[in-house]
């Protein structure tokens, strides 16, 4: 598949925003500039940026827990999701969701979500919606390997699969599920063969390779756009941070992984990864990827000052947007 | 030595454990256990009768019904309170409808545990108080701790009882230290504690609220308003009678939860009095709760939200007319 530079850059600088954040994130979470749990996605921006690449802006995405990278790639603006990470009322949500609840309906983004398998459901029926209404609209659908133990999981794939529903399954095989290994709660290696079971293709994808992830999404997403119902697409990826920010604060000396398996993963960088194929094919120059770096971390200062100096919620807002009574 | 109240849960799992053969320990991550609850019964227990589960709580909190009906003696934990809704139809349509339905045949000594509460910036899936939307399925025991003692002992008698008991643990209250009654320390379900007895108004508080309210009624002392202090320690059964008696001493009543106002723990309770204690009231049974709003995440939204020490002294100084 032939890419184009401008794509390719593109992508470069989605995965360059999301490394950025999540790692500014971190540390403002690790200072306690941050409230609640913050989970990051360091590591995995290949998935989320591929797929994200693939959809057009009216298309739709679920996402997690973890989901900061997803709707970051979906076209979410750092300073309000920033703002909203911090309580503020420029948030996305005014400071009502946090961390693990952003949202932006005009970008297509449903929602991060706190409930592990609650997006599932979700984006089957944003796909739905797209049936009955006629509309010309895809779904994806971001989530882990733990997740995938969820009910919802196996309800919702057989419900897109009667029904053909413009839905792409993403699984982000990240090895755990906070601090259990996948391998110890999950009866298959590979979540993608559970699409067998449904009827519906599933295939494997090293999800540290944004090209990889652009091309199979690519395809899913147009077999899903044809009426041909959805794929599971599972991407074997790692998280390098923590399950939670702070959990060596309550884990002590107690751990769940080798050093070794992390330094692994992290040679397996998906940014690195990008960088050399860039090199390598003599399409992009290292000036130009080290620019793209120099504006995201100008954006990203941005970002924080945003959130720093917006102000928080007046406590009388605390009934809006809810009825009750 | 002081104890913690996740060192007392530790404890009281441990003992049980020790005690009965037929017990085990299921849920996410108990074996590393995040929150430090069922630290190290892997070592002393084994793979056997402690086992992490698949991210699958309906799979899982059925597999305990399953199991308790079959002759073991589960205790389930379901990390935050508020992932029991993805498991509601094995809780409320299965265990706690099988005794009776079978015509007594069915038992179902099954403890469940787990976090519940505001936490400081969990936000709405991870904060919420959900006892209430068990107490109109009958056939489970309510069981919500206020402190270290209380929650070692309940927890030890939740897993003797041959019912399904869900057992409340406030994430705030996770680090609160206290001594606790060395041997075999049981506290049985359905008898209040009288945390402090006064003349002047009788303020029924539920779990992490407990010790907010009796700051208040320390504080209200020295101006000689003279408060009850009442903790019903389980919400199924409920000592109704302790909570009457004190009423028809004092003749006025408040009832403090950090639930919700509508259809919530302090709505039942405030109804209880009202209809049995008519007679003896001098005023309207008054509710301190959180508002009626999913728990927002921003602070200052939280804080506003949530039942507080400021919301209780109005409360009873409303009640009391001072
Ligand atoms: C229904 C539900 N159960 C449990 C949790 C607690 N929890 C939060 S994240 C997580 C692990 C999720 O694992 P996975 O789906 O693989 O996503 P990852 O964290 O690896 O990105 C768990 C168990 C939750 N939030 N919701
Ligand atoms: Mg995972």
């Amino acid at each position: 598949m032939d890419l184009g530079k401008d794509k390719m850059l593109e992508m470069y600088r989605m995965m360059t925003r999301i490394r950025l954040f999540e790692t500014q994130v971190r540390d403002l979470a690790t200072a306690s500039e941050i409230p609640g749990f913050v989970h990051v996605s360091i590591g995995e921006e290949a998935s989320a940026t591929g797929v994200c690449a693939a959809l057009r802006p009216a298309d739709r995405i679920t996402s997690t827990h973890r989901g900061h990278g997803h709707l970051i790639a979906k076209g979410g603006r750092l300073d309000r999701m920033m703002a909203e990470i911090f309580g503020k009322r420029t948030g996305y949500c005014k400071g009502k969701g946090g961390s693990m609840h952003i949202v932006d309906f005009s970008l297509g983004i449903l929602g991060a979500n706190g409930i592990v398998g609650g997006g599932i459901p979700i984006a089957t029926g944003s796909a739905l919606a797209a049936v009955v209404t006629q509309r010309d609209e895809v779904t994806a659908c971001f989530f882990g390997d733990g997740a995938s133990n969820e009910g919802t999981f196996h309800e919702s794939l057989n419900l897109a699969a009667v029904w053909k529903l413009p839905v792409i399954y993403v699984c982000e095989n990240n090895g755990f599920g906070e601090f259990t290994p996948m391998q110890t709660v999950t009866s298959v290696t590979d979540i993608a063969v559970r699409a067998q079971a449904y009827g519906i293709p599933g295939i494997v994808i090293d999800g540290n390779d944004v090209l990889e992830v652009y091309r199979c999404a690519s395809e899913a997403i147009a077999r899903a756009r044809a009426g041909e119902g959805p794929t599971l697409i599972e991407c074997k990826t790692y998280r390098w941070e923590g399950h939670v920010v702070g959990e060596q604060a309550f884990l002590g000396k107690a751990s769940y992984r080798s050093e070794e398996e992390v330094a692994e993963w992290k040679a397996r960088c998906p940014l690195i990864r990008f960088e050399k194929f860039a090199a390598e094919s003599g399409m992009i120059s290292a000036a130009e990827l080290k620019k793209i770096r120099a504006e995201t971390e100008v954006e990203l200062e941005a970002a924080v000052k945003f959130a720093r100096e917006s102000p928080l919620p007046d406590p009388a807002e605390v009934t809006d947007d809810v009825f009750s009574g | 030595m002081p104890t913690t109240f996740i060192q007392a849960i530790n404890q009281a799992l441990s003992e049980e454990m020790e005690r009965d053969p037929l017990t085990f320990v299921m849920g996410e991550d108990v074996v590393l256990s995040a929150f430090g609850a069922t630290k190290g019964l892997i070592d002393k227990f084994g793979p056997r009768r402690v086992r992490n589960t698949p991210i699958a709580e309906a799979g899982f909190v059925g597999a305990a019904v399953g199991a308790a009906m079959a002759g073991a003696r589960p205790i389930c934990e379901v990390e935050f309170a508020s992932f029991f809704y993805c498991a509601m139809d094995q809780v409320c349509n299965q265990a706690a409808k099988l005794r009776y339905m079978s015509g007594g045949q069915a038992r179902m000594p099954i403890t469940f545990r787990c976090v519940y509460g505001a936490m400081g910036g969990a936000a709405a899936q991870h904060s919420e108080t959900v006892y209430a939307q068990f107490l109109s399925v009958p056939g489970i025991k309510l069981v919500v701790p206020s402190n270290p003692s209380d929650m070692k002992g309940l927890l030890k008698s939740a897993i003797r009882d041959d019912n399904p008991v869900i057992v409340f643990e406030h994430g705030a209250l996770g680090g609160q230290r206290e001594e606790i009654p060395a041997g075999d320390h049981l506290v049985p379900l359905g008898q209040a504690a009288i945390k402090r007895t006064g003349e002047h108004a009788t303020v029924v508080a539920i779990g992490a609220m407990v010790p907010r309210t009796l700051r208040v009624a320390e504080k209200l002392a020295r101006e000689d308003i003279s408060v009850e202090v009442i903790d019903p320690r389980t919400l199924v059964p409920l000592d109704e009678a302790a909570i009457l008696a004190s009423v028809e001493k004092t003749n006025r009543a408040v009832v403090v939860d950090e639930g919700h106002w509508r259809g919530g723990a302090a709505a039942d309770i405030a109804a209880i009095i009202g209809e049995k204690a008519f007679d003896f009231l001098d005023g309207p049974v008054r509710r301190v709760t959180t508002l009626d709003v999913p728990i927002p995440f921003s602070p200052p939204l939280e804080k506003a939200a949530l039942a507080n020490e400021a919301k209780i002294e109005a409360a009873i100084r409303a009640a009391v007319g001072r």
